[in-house]
C-alpha cells in the first residue's frame, strides 16, 4: 500500500520525545530506547505493509505527537 | 478528614481535599470543563484548575511562565519550605531550565528501561509472596494487603535503604502529599523525622558504600563536583515519596475496577495479550497524579488574572477525561487502541518513574488475576480513596469468587 508510493518510514523527533515509553511498549519490533530511557527506531524505520499499521498506532499513543511517518 | 470548610462551587471554590472531590472527583471536572474551563479557588492562597486537555498541555509545556519550584498545594507560600527556582527541594521534579535537565539526565539512567525490565522477576516475586499470604481469606484487602507493599519494597531496595521500614516510608509519603490542608508550621514539624530518617541513611552510605541509588548519587559528579547535599537529599526524598503511593493507587484503582467489571476481568483473563493496551487504558481512566505548578508573574493566561506565586494544578486525570481529545472519554475501553493520554504528566516533567510504575502496575495485576480469575467488592461503601494530589484507593475489601 504505501510503499508502492515510495519508501515508508517511521521516525521519532528527539526534540519531541520526552521518553513516555509508549512506542517501545506498544511495538517493540518497532522502536527501542536509549540509555536514558527516550525512543528510538530500530533499524532505519523503514516499514512494510505489516508494520505500518503498528507504526501508525504508535504514532496514535505518543502523548508528545514525536512520533511521523514519512513518505 | 479535611479541616477545611465544604465546598459550594467547584468552579470559584475548588478544594482539592474536600471530601466530594476526594471520593468522585470526575462528574466535579465534567462540570468545570463544560462552564469555565480554569476554575478558580481563594483557598491555599490562590490557585486555579484547568479542567481541559488543552489547559492542561499548555501550561505543561510553558516553564517561562510558570515554574515547578514548588509541586504540592499546601497552605504555606512556597519560599517557607522550598529551596529557591531553578533548583527547587526535589530535583528534578521541582526544577526549572535549564538546571533541570542536568538533574534529570543524572536519574533517568537507573529508571530506564533496562535496568527496570531487570527488577522484574523481583516484582513478581514479591507479588507471589502476597498473594500466599492472603491465601484462604474469603476476602482480602487489594489496598492493604497487596497494593501498598508493592512499590516500597522496590524502592527502598533502589535507594539501599531496610526493606523493614516499608511502615515508615507509608507515614513520609502520608505526610508530604496527603496531609495537605494542614497547617503549613505543623506540615514543617512533621517533617523532622522524614529528614531525621534521611540523615541516618546518608551517613551509612558514606560509611558503607554500596551499589545502590543513595550512594550513586553521593558519588556521581557534575562539571568535576559532586552534588550538593540538598540537591542528593532532595532527589532522594523524590524518588521515595513519588515511587510509592502513586503506584499502589494505579495499582489500587486497576484492581478496584476490576472487582466492579466482570466483563473486563474476563477479558484480561482470557486474553494475556491485551494486557499492554489494557494497562494503558488504567492508566487513562484512573491517573492518579496532579501536579502543581506556581504562576511567575502577574498575567492574563487562559483569560484569567493570574498572580505571581498563585498555584495551579495540573489536572492530567481531567485532561484525560477530555471529549475533544478521547473519543468516549468517559467509558473505560479495555481495548482502546488510540490513548494519548496524560498519566505520566507532559512536556519536560514527564514521571521519570514512568517505566518502574508501568511495569510494577502490569506484573501485579497480572499475579493478582492468575490467583484469582474472579473476584468482586466485598463492601462499594467501605472503599475509601487517598486525599489530595494523588488518587487511588486505600481500603479495599475484594471478594475472592470460586
Amino acid at each position: 500500500m504505501y510503499h508502492e508510493r515510495g519508501l515508508v518510514k517511521v521516525v521519532i523527533d528527539a526534540e519531541l520525545c520526552q521518553g513516555h515509553g509508549r512506542c517501545f511498549t506498544m511495538a517493540p519490533d518497532l522502536f527501542s530506547f536509549d540509555d536514558l530511557g527516550s525512543g528510538v527506531v530500530i533499524g532505519d524505520g523503514t516499514l512494510n505493509d505489516e508494520t505500518v499499521a503498528l507504526a501508525r498506532l504508535a504514532q496514535l499513543n505518543c502523548p508528545e505527537h514525536a512520533i511521523s511517518i514519512e513518505e | 478528614m479535611s479541616v477545611n470548610p465544604p465546598v459550594e462551587d467547584f468552579a470559584t471554590d475548588w478544594d482539592h481535599a474536600d471530601p466530594e472531590w476526594v471520593h468522585d472527583p470526575y462528574p466535579i471536572w465534567q462540570d468545570l470543563r463544560e462552564r469555565c474551563p480554569v476554575a478558580h479557588t481563594e483557598r491555599y492562597g490562590g490557585a486555579w484548575f484547568p479542567a481541559t486537555h488543552e489547559g492542561v498541555a499548555k501550561i505543561a509545556n510553558d516553564t517561562e511562565n510558570f515554574t515547578s519550584r514548588a509541586v504540592i498545594i499546601n497552605n504555606g507560600r512556597p519560599d517557607e519550605l522550598d529551596m529557591p527556582a531553578p533548583i527547587g527541594g526535589a530535583p528534578p521534579i521541582t526544577s526549572d531550565p535549564p538546571f533541570h535537565q542536568i538533574a534529570r539526565r543524572l536519574i533517568l539512567p537507573a529508571l530506564a528501561p533496562g535496568p527496570i525490565n531487570a527488577l522484574e522477576p523481583r516484582v513478581r516475586s514479591l507479588c507471589v509472596d502476597l498473594l500466599d499470604e492472603m491465601k484462604d481469606h474469603e476476602v482480602v484487602n487489594g489496598g492493604m494487603d497487596y497494593a501498598q507493599h508493592i512499590p516500597p519494597a522496590v524502592i527502598s531496595r533502589m535507594l539501599g535503604f531496610p526493606e523493614e521500614d516499608e511502615e515508615l516510608f507509608r507515614s513520609f509519603v502520608h505526610q508530604v502529599v496527603n496531609a495537605i490542608d494542614q497547617p503549613v508550621e505543623q506540615r514543617i514539624e512533621q517533617f523532622q523525622p522524614i529528614i531525621d530518617y534521611f540523615e541516618i541513611q546518608i551517613e551509612d552510605h558514606r560509611a558503607h558504600p554500596r551499589d545502590d541509588l543513595t550512594s550513586y548519587l553521593l558519588d556521581v559528579e557534575v562539571g568535576g563536583e559532586k552534588l550538593a547535599i540538598e540537591h542528593v537529599f532532595g532527589t532522594m526524598i523524590l524518588i521515595l515519596i513519588a515511587g510509592i503511593d502513586t503506584t499502589w493507587s494505579a495499582i489500587g484503582a486497576a484492581l478496584w475496577h476490576l472487582a466492579k467489571s466482570p466483563d473486563d476481568l474476563a477479558r484480561l483473563v482470557n486474553e494475556p495479550d491485551l494486557m499492554p493496551i489494557a494497562i494503558e487504558e488504567f492508566l487513562r481512566f484512573y491517573a492518579p497524579v496532579t501536579m502543581a505548578r506556581l504562576v511567575n508573574k502577574d498575567m492574563e493566561y487562559l483569560g484569567c488574572p493570574m498572580k505571581e506565586y498563585d498555584w495551579i494544578l495540573l489536572g492530567f486525570p481531567a485532561a484525560n477525561r477530555d471529549p475533544k481529545v478521547f473519543e468516549d472519554a468517559d467509558k473505560f475501553i479495555i481495548d482502546r487502541l488510540e490513548n494519548r493520554h496524560l498519566a505520566f504528566g507532559l512536556g519536560i516533567h514527564r514521571c521519570a518513574g514512568s517505566n518502574l510504575a508501568r511495569m510494577e502496575l502490569r506484573v501485579a495485576i497480572e499475579e493478582f488475576i492468575k490467583r484469582y480469575p474472579r473476584f468482586e467488592l466485598a463492601d462499594p461503601e467501605a472503599v475509601t480513596w487517598a486525599p489530595g494530589q494523588i488518587r487511588g484507593p486505600r481500603n479495599l475489601p475484594i471478594r475472592i469468587l470460586a
